[in-house]
């Protein structure tokens, strides 16, 4: 059995984000905070950057535009052209509800598909998911900040105290 | 220096409360803990099943049965068991068709714009108002599916398909249009719903004791594990589905609206279409989840989640969308007046005293009239005259497309054309069951799916304010 992290309990969400920016602080870079919900203030807690999200969104949405006006421009205008009421046969007006719709299928598609990237998921294994004590809490009404012993920095004392200094009631070393 | 010193209140700084007139009604009464939350909504799912559940399920499904039923018969016969005819080519069917993907349009309000507003009471409806949007979606494309006739070539006109003379369909037609709406309202719908649901399924996982269970929520909920890292991920993917969802939800009715307005009909050829559709579908929404959160939260003990004041600000947005209504039926008169075409006049007097004179009075005072009893909060927070109204905004607006499909149609051109519809038994049991179909998703939705978002809901409490006493700050409130 390897150890996978150290993993500190915490009750508010306040005690929380104080404990994410002393480690934070003292430079750890492979740890995480779990909670039940998206606590506000944690991302800078944790000097996370901006999500990338967005770009996956932006790259759908262009290419839902131009797959739209292509195809309608390709199947009514140049493969097979009909006349209808002597409309013209292609004209950016007529063609812009579809390729408006498909700009935001294919954007949301990017942005939830970006988010599944980014985050690396889907996973059907994962050691904290083992762990008793943290299933009941991660998802329910506890706060848990894990570092993993992959750090770089982590050193089983130092970190250990680290979190008993952040003020964690529990403190406990997952098993992979 | 840490963030926490930089904003932390010197202790000697006592801060007074705001006066008890600027302190709003919390969003979930009684200070329940965050815990409490999962656990009482979790519990609905966890728990057997009320005593209510079965026998309305045993209902629905036989309703339902009943409308598959009727569309075995129409499919095997064909569209003359209905009764729609020349003049009158579209009748119920479409009437249906609007009806339902109106009704849908409430949960993406609540879901999308409300977000987009910070409009935080929404976290307490936001997960069964997309449920319904979703349900009513799988109706609505019922309709359109099966008024085609020989729906076996419905293939050829739905996707972007060749026909055999190797004609592709084309895109000059707002019918067309219309399938790509309503179409990518539908996916978008269920990955917005979908995404939201993810944490919580995460939860339900967590909490599961048998294995089955354990293993199915666990499959879906993709290995969710609450890491703030996924949520900065996450949440800002749930901005921008709302962000598109809200140009979406507007476009879609403004489309419906167009199989419509873009036609020469006068009584449809109106460039008024799109907001009024809009408003109107927002309108019958908010109706139909007043219908299903009424009962709801007095059977399932929600009265702490969805609390009055969410059944009253509800009823605000009837009220706002009833007005738009309203006056977008004002202004279709006068525009008929004073646009001086007597043809579109007579279409529109006709409306309101020509053989369907019972049909456009129906929609007149459920669509006009009731919603403005909710001017009274003491109508507003009386929950049983709410739940009525909601039934006759539902009963009002399905007469609202009535009206304008059918009283446009029945006169043709020519007075030798001129017909009236009436519906067949067919028509009827098909309308019915497709309750049936809404019901039966709906009963299975919030007996294995948590019917309200946990994770939101516990993030607009005041135990999920890091700033808050009851967060954990040690200094002081809000600052």
């Amino acid at each position: 059995m390897n150890a996978y992290g150290l993993m500190a309990v915490f009750e508010t969400p306040a005690d929380a984000i104080h404990a994410a920016e002393q480690v934070r602080d003292a430079g750890y870079s492979k740890w995480d905070v779990h909670t039940p919900f998206p606590v506000h203030g944690m991302d800078a807690a944790m000097g996370l950057p901006n999500s990338k999200v967005g770009w996956f969104t932006f790259l759908g949405g262009v290419t839902g535009y131009t797959t739209g006006m292509t195809m309608i421009w390709w199947m009514n205008a140049y493969d097979y052209k009909i006349v209808i009421g002597g409309k013209p046969m292609f004209s950016p007006f007529f063609s812009f509800p579809v390729s408006y719709e498909l700009t935001i299928l294919l954007a949301s598609f990017g942005s939830l598909i970006g988010m599944f990237l980014l985050n690396r998921l889907p996973r059907l294994h994962h050691p904290l998911l083992k762990n008793r004590k943290f299933c009941a809490g991660a998802t329910h009404d506890k706060f848990i900040l894990v570092i993993e012993t992959a750090d770089p920095k982590f050193n089983d004392q130092e970190t250990r105290k680290l979190l008993v200094s952040a003020g964690s009631k529990h403190i406990e070393m997952v098993e992979d | 220096m840490s963030a926490a010193a930089e904003h932390s209140v010197p202790s000697s700084v006592k801060i007074a409360p705001p006066p008890a007139e600027l302190t709003r009604q919390p969003l979930v009464l009684h200070n329940r803990s965050i815990g409490w939350i999962s656990d009482h909504i979790a519990g609905i799912c966890e728990g057997p099943a009320p005593k209510w559940w079965l026998p309305t399920l045993i209902m629905s499904v036989s309703l339902m049965t009943m409308m598959f039923g009727c569309i075995a018969y129409l499919i095997a016969t064909g569209v003359g068991v209905w009764g729609l005819n020349q003049p009158v080519a579209w009748a119920w069917d479409i009437t249906n068709f609007v009806f339902w993907i109106g009704i849908g349009h409430a949960g993406t309000l609540i879901s999308a714009i409300l977000f987009l507003l910070r409009q935080k009471w929404r976290t307490s409806v936001n997960r069964a108002a997309e449920a319904m949007t979703l349900f009513a979606v799988a109706c609505a494309g019922v309709f359109p599916l099966i008024h085609v006739g020989r729906i076996w070539y419905a293939l050829w006109w739905l996707p972007p398909i060749p026909n055999n003379y190797d004609i592709w369909p084309q895109f000059r037609s707002p019918l067309l249009w219309d399938v790509f709406a309503v179409s990518t309202y539908g996916t978008v719908s269920l990955l917005f719903w979908y995404t939201g649901l993810i944490p919580d399924l995460a939860t339900m996982r967590d909490r599961a004791t048998g294995k089955i269970k354990k293993f199915l929520y666990g499959f879906f909920a993709f290995g969710w594990t609450g890491s703030n890292r996924h949520w900065s991920n996450y949440e800002k993917a749930y901005l921008l589905l709302a962000g598109l969802s809200t140009p979406l939800v507007l476009s879609v009715h403004s489309i419906v609206s167009f199989d419509f307005a873009v036609s020469q009909l006068p009584g449809w050829h109106t460039t008024i279409f799109p907001p009024y559709f809009v408003a109107g579908a927002v309108f019958s929404g908010f109706g139909m989840v007043l219908t299903l959160l009424i009962p709801l939260r007095t059977l399932c003990k929600l009265e702490d989640i969805v609390t009055v004041r969410h059944v009253e600000l509800m009823c605000k947005v009837i009220l706002a969308t009833g007005s738009i209504v309203g006056y977008a039926y004002g202004m279709e008169f006068f525009i008929a007046w004073y646009g001086g075409n007597p043809y579109e006049l007579a279409a529109f007097k006709n409306r309101a005293f020509g053989p369907y004179w019972w049909s456009y009075w129906w929609m007149i005072s459920c669509n006009v009239i009731c919603p403005h009893l909710f001017w009274f909060k003491k109508l507003r927070e009386n929950m049983v005259f709410v739940f009525i109204v909601s039934i006759f905004v539902n009963i009002g607006m399905w007469f609202e497309r009535f009206v304008i499909i059918v009283t446009s149609l029945h006169r043709d051109y020519l007075p030798s054309s001129w017909g009236y519809f009436r519906p067949t038994w067919v028509d009827v049991c098909t309308f019915v069951g497709s309750f049936g179909l809404f019901m039966t998703l709906f009963l299975l939705f919030m007996r294995y799916l948590p019917m309200i978002a946990i994770s939101e809901v516990k993030g607009v409490t005041p135990q999920a304010d890091a700033h808050h006493p009851l967060g954990g700050a040690k200094h002081g409130g809000h600052h």
